[in-house]
C-alpha cells in the first residue's frame, strides 16, 4: 500500500513544499492557475514590456492545461496536463518571482531543474488521459485573462483533493529518471 | 452504383468524432487491464486504475476521455461502385467534423498555420486518407490524434546496409527520447518501406488495428512481440514514472520499397488511444 497522500493548500510557501520529495503523492487544495503555450508567450511579452501579469507568481501554482469544453453543469470540461516541456523557455520567468509549483507531463529542461532548485518550486505530474477526473476536482473556474485565445486563456480553479505526484523536488530528485532506472531491464 | 448521400457521411462522420472521443476501444481497454495484472511497479498500477476509471467515467457522462481531442484522422476506405450524391466527400466530412466536436463538447485544437497560430474554432481541416477499394462499401475510420505523443514521434531514412537491426534501434531509441512525454502506456505504429511520406501514413495507419492485433504477415507479427518486449524493457512505465509497462502493443506495417531505400516512421499513441470506424 502507498502511504496516504499529503495534503496541500495551495497558495503554498517555500517551507511547505521543502519537505516533499520525489514519488510523493499530493493532494492539492485551493487555487490553481491554468496557462498554457499562447498564455506563456504573453506573460512573457508583459514582464519584458513591464506590465502587470494576469497571475500572481508568488506561492503559486501554474497547471499547464487547456481544457475542453463544460458540458452544463460542469465547473470545467475535461482538462488533464499538456506536455510541459513546451513551456521550458518561459517557466523560469514565473519561478524567479515566487511560483511555487508548476502541474504538468513530461521531462523538464536543466535550465528549468536548476531554477526550481534555486527558487524553491516544486513540479508535479497528473495523469494525462484521467482528464474527465481531474475536472471532477474542480469547484469553480473562471477565465481571468486572455480570453481570446480560447482553451488557452488563463484560468483561475479553486479545487479539492486534486491528484499530482511530486516528479521533481527540491533536492534533485527526479521520477522519471529513477522510475525508469528501477525498472530498466536493457 | 450505389448512390450514398454526402449528408449520410457527415452524420457518420459526426457519430465518430463523439463515439472516438468518449468511449476507447474495448480491445484497448483489455489491453489496459492485462498491462493492470502484468505490472509491477505500484505507483504504475494506480497510473493504470485511475485511465480505467476515466474511460468508465468518460462513457458514462459522454464527455471526452481527454481534454486534447486533437486531430481528426480518416482513413477512408471508398469502393470503386460508390456515387455521392448532393455534395463533396471532403466537405462532408469536414462539416461532420464541425457538427461533432461542437455538439460533443470536444476541444477545437486546430490552428490554420504553423506560423499565424489562429484556431479555425471548429476542428477542420479533418486529416484525410482516401484508399479506393473494390465494391460498393464505403468505410471511414477515425483516429484521434493528441499532439503530445505525435510530437514525439520520428522517421528515418535507413540504408539498406544498416538493416533490420537498425530498424529495431530506432524504434526502441524513440520511445526512450520520449520518455514520460508521448504519455505511456503507448500504442506504437511502426511503418517501413515506401518512399518518406508513405512510411510516415503507415505508421499512423498501423494504430487504427484493433489493440494487439498482430499482423496477418508471422514474420511481421514476431517482429511486433519482439519490440514489445523491448520496449517494456525500458523501464519507463506507465505515465514514465517507472514500471514493466511502457507500451500495450506494437503494429507494424510494411510497403514495398526502392532497392536503395529502407524508411521507417514510428508514430506513438498514448494511453487515450481513440479510434473508431464506421460502415456505410
Amino acid at each position: 500500500m502507498s502511504p496516504a497522500p499529503i495534503r496541500l493548500e495551495a497558495p503554498l510557501s517555500r517551507e511547505e513544499i521543502e519537505p516533499l520529495r520525489t514519488g510523493d503523492v499530493v493532494r492539492l487544495n485551493g487555487v490553481l492557475y491554468i496557462a498554457r503555450d499562447a498564455a506563456h508567450a504573453r506573460i512573457k511579452g508583459a514582464i519584458e514590456a513591464g506590465e502587470p501579469l494576469p497571475l500572481e507568481p508568488e506561492g503559486n501554482i501554474v497547471y499547464y492545461s487547456g481544457p475542453a469544453p463544460a458540458r452544463p453543469g460542469h465547473a470545467l470540461g475535461p482538462a488533464g496536463p499538456t506536455t510541459a516541456s513546451r513551456m521550458d523557455p518561459y517557466s523560469p520567468l514565473l519561478i524567479e518571482r515566487g511560483l511555487r509549483g508548476m502541474i504538468g507531463k513530461g521531462l523538464r529542461s536543466e535550465a528549468v531543474l536548476e531554477s526550481m532548485r534555486e527558487h524553491g518550486c516544486v513540479y508535479f505530474g497528473a495523469v494525462e488521459g484521467t482528464a474527465a477526473l481531474l475536472a471532477d476536482c474542480v469547484r469553480e473556474a473562471e477565465v481571468i485573462a486572455y480570453e481570446d485565445l480560447g482553451a488557452e486563456a488563463v484560468h483561475r480553479l479553486f479545487v479539492e483533493e486534486f491528484p499530482v505526484v511530486v516528479v521533481n523536488d527540491l533536492h534533485g530528485g527526479d521520477l522519471y529518471r529513477e522510475g525508469k532506472e528501477r525498472w530498466r531491464r536493457r | 452504383m450505389r448512390e450514398i448521400a454526402a449528408n449520410s457521411i457527415t452524420e457518420a462522420v459526426r457519430d465518430l468524432c463523439i463515439e472516438a472521443n468518449t468511449r476507447l476501444p474495448q480491445e484497448h481497454l483489455a489491453a489496459l487491464r492485462r498491462a493492470l495484472g502484468a505490472e509491477a511497479s505500484e505507483l504504475g498500477r494506480e497510473v493504470i486504475e485511475r485511465l480505467l476509471e476515466n474511460a468508465e467515467v468518460a462513457r458514462e457522462r459522454c464527455v471526452a476521455f481527454c481534454q486534447d481531442t486533437g486531430y481528426a484522422v480518416f482513413f477512408v476506405e471508398l469502393g470503386s461502385e460508390v456515387w455521392i450524391s448532393d455534395g463533396d466527400i471532403g466537405a462532408a466530412i469536414d462539416e461532420g467534423v464541425r457538427r461533432g466536436y461542437e455538439e460533443g463538447y470536444l476541444r477545437k485544437s486546430i490552428v490554420r498555420s504553423p506560423i499565424d497560430r489562429t484556431n479555425t474554432n471548429d476542428n477542420t481541416p479533418a486529416i484525410v486518407y482516401y484508399e479506393p477499394v473494390s465494391g460498393d462499401g464505403l468505410r471511414l475510420t477515425m483516429l484521434v490524434k493528441g499532439a503530445g505523443c505525435d510530437n514525439m514521434s520520428a522517421l528515418r531514412m535507413l540504408t539498406p546496409a544498416e538493416g533490420l537491426p537498425a530498424m529495431k534501434r530506432f524504434v526502441v531509441e524513440t520511445i526512450e527520447k520520449a520518455g514520460p512525454n508521448a504519455s505511456p502506456p503507448l500504442t506504437v505504429g511502426v511503418g517501413i518501406g515506401g518512399p518518406f511520406e508513405k512510411a510516415a501514413v503507415l505508421a499512423k495507419k498501423a494504430l487504427t488495428r484493433p489493440s494487439g492485433q498482430p499482423n496477418s504477415d508471422p514474420e511481421l507479427a514476431a517482429l511486433e512481440r519482439e519490440l514489445l518486449d523491448e520496449i517494456n524493457a525500458t523501464g519507463i512505465g506507465p505515465a514514465g514514472y517507472g514500471g514493466t509497462q511502457t507500451a500495450l502493443a506494437v503494429h507494424v506495417e510494411s510497403f514495398p520499397t526502392h532497392m536503395a531505400a529502407f524508411p521507417v516512421a514510428v508514430n506513438l499513441d498514448c494511453h487515450s488511444h481513440r479510434t473508431a470506424s464506421a460502415e456505410l
